[in-house]
């Protein structure tokens, strides 16, 4: 997901304040938490950790779209795909506003992804190669983030949920667009087909990667569960994401890249098969085949933005020494 | 060399009479349609390459608002190329669509002005472009929405709600920019001068400005002068600024001479149009 194996702090049965057990009780009986409510330390910093590399992948995950933005072969396709990553700016910033109010600031958020100390998404860590990748992306990648993102519009934490909320609203329309992309690819000219299939092959996996390890492997999620800011499991999450994709898929006239997919009438979902989990390890490292162009990239942006940003502060006092000078 | 093709053909003198017939018989109301389409063409082009070149900064602006409101101003310049682009193959007649015209023609049948296809330097020069710019276009917007062409008059009441912003927005931060650290006041005066050439292509009237002004289709961007000189000097001072001395021009966007710099914008943002012809997306 936009948030992968985010390490939670709970504690143990024993550790528990009588504060504890009073807070997971409001939770347990659906209640917000707001910033000024008090919050055990480990809820706290398992949020900030979630909520920060969420805003990182969304701020990072403009840039394999934004690749595309200057080759978008309609003047129409170029409206619709620089809303859309524009879109996943305002995304990063409503959630780096809402890791703000547990008392972290963007600035030591990005440090630490400049740092390389936190991660995002190991999704836009893959290259986008054709067109075709602008569908792909936003029907497979903005999809899966909605499987995710929906059930957190109910999560515990007041400002996550208010900003999931509103990014759900425009996380539809980006599946859409992207549909609407792979629809004409795949009905268009044996050149679009192969790249809508290209596409598919190569973002099918990694899309399945997004939800992160299997639950059996996955030990931070019992407690991110109680405290309701893990809604479902990883497998649950990744089932119903392919048991929604592969008929989309078919419609499109498009195969899916496994050869072990198959209806199981039994469970009422398909079976598929695993990701590689070396390569997902392997991405996470810094190892995919973009970590080093899409971190450089941020970096680069903030480093060359140095002098911007700090005229901009120097503007602004000398502008309030003025005002002050004129009373 | 000079003499190589007198010394090639045949008949000089019957090719050039032949050559000059085609503009001398043409009636004056085809005269005029071919300056309008011209006109449509510079108004389209102007918007898509600098909404091009904006577009380029998203994701790598120096902080996330700055990032959403450049791409607000790259979407709003594209939306109008749309409008624009499309009403000049309108009124042309030949069926060429706005993409058709965005991505099927040659660097020399552009005419943008050269100051919009410069490389974006720094954010600050890419500001200080579009400030130049935002100023120019204001003025020329605000004149159209009296255009004698009821369509052009639309697009640019429409153009001129969104481009009061960009001035606005643009201004704003030339000022802050110049007035804020030595550093950034530097930047901005080397941006300044470096693009003040370019920006006085805008005020270049030729004879399709000519004829436009006198069918009351479009303002003679050298009427704009007065105006854009206040509201350029202002800003300046407050941005602490030095206008520059120098008047020269360089000319020959509208006319579709580029710099080199237009052919590699056209390479990338033409390339699926022209790699895969006739194809939908
Ligand atoms: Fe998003
Ligand atoms: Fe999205």
């Amino acid at each position: 997901m936009y948030a992968q194996l985010v390490k939670s702090e709970g504690k143990s049965q024993a550790e528990l304040t009588p504060e504890d057990i009073a807070f997971q009780e409001r939770i347990d009986r659906g209640e917000k938490i707001e910033p000024k409510e008090w919050m055990p330390e480990g809820y706290r910093k398992t949020l900030i950790r979630q909520i920060g590399q969420h805003a990182h992948s969304e701020i990072v995950g403009q840039l394999p779209e934004g690749n595309w933005i200057t080759r978008a072969p309609t003047l129409e396709r170029k409206q619709i795909l620089l809303a859309k990553v524009q879109d996943e700016a305002g995304h990063g910033l409503y959630l780096y506003c809402a890791a703000e109010t547990l008392g972290v600031s963007r600035d030591q958020l990005l440090e630490k992804l400049h740092s390389g100390e936190m991660k995002y998404s190991s999704i836009f860590n893959y290259p986008t190669l054709t067109w075709a990748d602008m569908g792909a992306v936003g029907w497979l990648v903005d999809g899966a983030a909605i499987m995710n993102q929906v059930p957190l519009q109910r999560t515990s934490y007041g400002p996550y949920s208010r900003a999931m909320i509103r990014i759900c609203k425009e996380e539809s329309f980006h599946q859409r667009q992207g549909y609407a992309i792979m629809m004409k690819m795949a009905t268009g000219t044996p050149e679009q087909k192969r790249m809508a299939q290209d596409a598919l092959n190569r973002l099918w996996y990694p899309s399945l990667m997004m939800f992160g390890p299997s639950d059996k492997d996955s030990v931070h999620s019992v407690q991110s569960m109680a405290w309701k800011i893990k809604m479902n499991s990883n497998d649950e999450l990744r089932q119903k994401f392919v048991d929604q994709t592969v008929p989309q898929a078919e419609y499109l006239g498009l195969t899916v890249p496994d050869p072990n997919l198959k209806w199981n009438e039994e469970k009422g979902g398909y079976d598929f098969s695993e990701p590689d989990w070396d390569e997902f390890y392997q991405v996470l490292k810094g190892n995919g085949p973009c970590n080093k162009e899409r971190l450089g990239a941020r970096v680069k942006a903030w480093e060359d933005g140095a002098w911007y940003r700090d005229a901009m502060v120097a503007h602004a006092k000398k502008k309030a020494a003025r005002a002050v000078a004129a009373e | 060399m000079p003499s190589l093709p007198d010394m090639m053909t045949p008949d000089a003198e019957g090719l050039a009479r032949q050559a000059g017939q085609g503009g001398a018989h043409a009636p004056a109301a085809d005269a005029d349609q071919d300056a309008f389409v011209e006109f449509l063409l510079r108004m389209g082009d102007n918007a898509l390459i600098l909404g091009h070149r904006n577009s380029e900064w998203c994701g790598h602006g120096p902080v996330l608002e700055e990032d959403i409101a450049m791409s607000n101003i790259a979407l709003d310049l594209i939306g109008q190329t749309a409008l624009w682009l499309g009403l000049a193959g309108e009124v042309e007649g030949k069926g060429r669509s706005a993409d058709d015209l965005a991505y099927l023609r040659d660097a020399w049948d552009f005419r943008n002005l050269l100051l919009v296809e410069r490389p974006n330097g720094d954010f600050g020069a890419t500001l200080m472009r579009q400030f130049l710019f935002d100023a120019f276009h204001f003025l020329q917007l605000r004149a159209l929405t009296g255009s004698a062409d009821p369509r052009v008059a639309e697009i640019a009441q429409k153009a001129l709600k969104e481009v009061s912003y960009h001035l606005e927005r643009s201004a704003e931060q030339v000022i802050a920019l110049g007035d804020g650290t030595a550093e950034s006041h530097a930047r901005m005066q080397a941006a300044l001068d470096d693009q003040w050439g370019y920006a006085q292509e805008m005020f270049a009237s030729d004879a399709t400005d000519v004829t436009m002004a006198a069918a009351g289709i479009a303002p003679d961007p050298a009427s704009l002068r007065k105006p854009w000189d206040d509201t350029v000097d202002a800003v300046l001072a407050q941005a602490t600024l030095k206008r520059p001395e120098s008047s020269f021009a360089h000319k020959g966007g509208k006319q579709g001479t580029h710099t080199e710099h237009l052919g590699y914008i056209l390479a990338e943002m033409q390339f699926l149009q022209r790699a895969y012809p006739g194809a939908s997306w």
